[in-house]
């Protein structure tokens, strides 16, 4: 199993939920997170008062997958995901040692 | 805001400045009529200002807060808003239009004694009354926001006691003498208001009001300090949403802070409800031209401030300027006080954390000012043709600078007893977790 992290731009989030949901994942969790990258903050002007923000807001999908699903997965968060623009973010995938279903205390792949 | 408005109007002026004592009970004139039009619309005006206080100016400070202390600033605008009418029926309308007294003050109608629903005041237009407790109502509302426009320059920061005890020594002090100082037409030119005497023009309260509390707000912000952060931590408004609400209900209240001025529901309140459009409009968008020429980019907060700005230097002329004249003040206004705040008030050290001087204090000074000139008839304004407009500058001069220099004066006396019994500002540990939770136990957010 893998742990699938991704760092995307908010408004792509139903694109790559229909993407990935056409692979058949079976679910995802969303958070609206802030960072930096490479890509440049902006600048907020309050009454000559001004503020620049290094951090702007992007989503975080978290996506746990079976170990032969991911290069489809990452594939397709990557397609839909992108503007070809800087700020698109990153997707990373990190080994997922075991899961379980709360309900029914399955464990493993069928977990997912 | 009273005979003053025709002060310019030639020899009618000096006619109307011999006339009865204003504020003298009618009964013993039986030709005094009672309008009902004018009662009802001066009840209306009344509560068109309280919509301006709560909630109007509370939302549109508490906007311009964080998150953490905007419950702070609703509490302060209520609580000192309240504690303002309070006093004024216990003695701030004796002091201030209680009869007969000296220039300075009234001495009389404390717990508003002798004063029952047959009671009348004069308007402006001879033998014709208002009920007293009527008009009392309606200067108990000026009194009001005018003690919680000072909380602009003090958010963030301040006790909440400290701040219930400023506000009582700055309304006994300051709020109430000046009220009476601009405003009062005694029965002789000793027991008549000082400012009023003069001649100066103040048709709804650009220097009792807003001149008063902006340069109140200032000397605070220097005494109290800049909040912890100050230019260097982000204090971006928590919600322009908040504002621009204050701001629609400041603007519309605002028209019975002008119009009501007129005491009547005549021409003169027409005058001054027109003047208070398109001022405000004027102001909104020069606010935001100057933005533009300053290399920023119009913004919402530029708006609801230029609105400000022109409502603020439209109120001394509101009945003492044509539309066109009105146009001119807002714009004047918005352009000098944008200016101030976005270009130099960021090189200054002082936190007047949301420009209650740079806008009402600034702004104050540029209508009173103005006023002279808008009652020119070249700009369409009410002055006959041997208006003296160099002696009216020197009047309305002479009335900014006692008003700035009572008002600082005072004020300063004031926060320094509110230091003196609440140590005035809070501690660093309650300044960083927000006044809301600190200071009242409370969140404005809760999710």
């Amino acid at each position: 199993m893998k742990f699938i992290i991704a760092i995307i731009k908010p408004f792509k989030l139903d694109e790559v939920r229909e993407a990935i949901g056409s692979l058949g994942v079976a679910g995802m969790t969303v958070s609206e997170v802030k960072g930096f990258g490479r890509q440049k903050g902006q600048t907020e002007i309050y009454r000559g008062a001004e503020y620049s923000t290094n951090m702007l807001p992007k989503i975080k999908l978290e996506i746990a997958v079976a170990d032969d699903q991911v290069p489809q997965v990452v594939e397709a968060i990557q397609i839909a995901a992108s503007t070809e623009a800087i700020g698109d973010g990153k997707i990373f995938v990190i080994d997922l040692v075991s899961a379980m279903r709360i309900r029914t205390g399955e464990t493993g792949e069928t977990a997912l | 805001m009273f005979r003053n408005a025709f002060c310019g109007m030639g020899g009618l002026g000096v006619s109307l400045l011999a006339a009865p004592a204003a504020f003298a009970q009618a009964t013993a004139a039986p030709t005094v009529t009672v309008d009902k039009g004018d009662t009802a619309w001066m009840m209306v005006a009344t509560v068109l200002v309280m919509t301006m206080i709560v909630p109007g100016l509370a939302l549109f400070y508490g906007g311009l807060v964080r998150t953490k202390n905007m419950l702070s600033v609703l509490t302060q605008i209520a609580a000192v808003a309240s504690l303002a009418m309070i006093l004024w029926v216990i003695y701030g309308y004796g002091l201030a239009f209680g009869g007969d007294g000296s220039q300075f003050l009234s001495s009389g109608k404390f717990f508003l004694a002798g004063v029952t629903a047959d009671s009348t005041v004069a308007t402006f237009t001879e033998n014709v009354h208002i009920p007293e407790f009527v008009f009392i109502a309606f200067q108990m509302t000026f009194a009001a926001i005018a003690v919680s426009l000072v909380v602009g320059g003090l958010v963030e920061r301040l006790k909440f006691s400290a701040l219930m005890v400023f506000a009582t020594v700055w309304l006994t002090i300051v709020y109430f003498p000046i009220a009476h100082m601009v405003w009062y037409a005694g029965s002789t030119p000793e027991t008549t208001g000082l400012i009023f005497n003069w001649g100066a023009l103040d048709f709804a309260g650009g220097t009792v009001v807003h001149i008063n509390a902006g340069v109140s707000a200032l000397v605070g912000a220097l005494i109290l300090g800049p909040r912890m952060g100050y230019k260097k931590e982000i204090m971006a408004p928590h919600s322009l949403t908040m504002t621009f609400i204050g701001t629609g209900l400041l603007w519309v209240g605002w028209f019975g802070f002008n119009a009501g001025s007129a005491l009547e529901a005549n021409g003169s309140a027409g005058l001054a409800l027109i003047n208070t459009f398109v001022a405000t409009a004027a102001g909104v968008l020069f606010w935001m031209l100057t933005e533009r020429a300053l290399g920023h980019k119009g913004s919402l907060l530029g708006a609801c401030s230029g609105a400000i700005a022109g409502l603020v230097a439209v109120t001394p002329a509101a009945g003492n300027s044509g539309p066109f004249g009105a146009v001119l003040l807002g714009a004047v206004s918005a352009v000098a006080c944008a200016w101030f705040v976005v270009a130099i008030k960021p090189k200054l050290k002082f936190d007047d954390s949301l420009d209650a001087f740079g806008i009402h204090g600034l702004g104050g000074i540029i209508g009173s000012v103005g006023t002279a000139f808008t009652m020119l008839p070249g700009l369409g304004g009410p002055a006959g043709a041997d208006y003296d407009l160099g002696g009216q500058l020197g009047i309305q001069v002479l009335a900014v600078a006692v008003a700035i220099a009572w008002a600082a004066v005072g004020a300063a006396i004031a926060f320094y007893i509110a230091k003196l019994l609440t140590g005035l500002r809070v501690s660093p540990e309650a300044e960083r977790e927000g006044l809301d939770l600190a200071e009242h136990g409370e969140r404005a957010y809760n999710y």
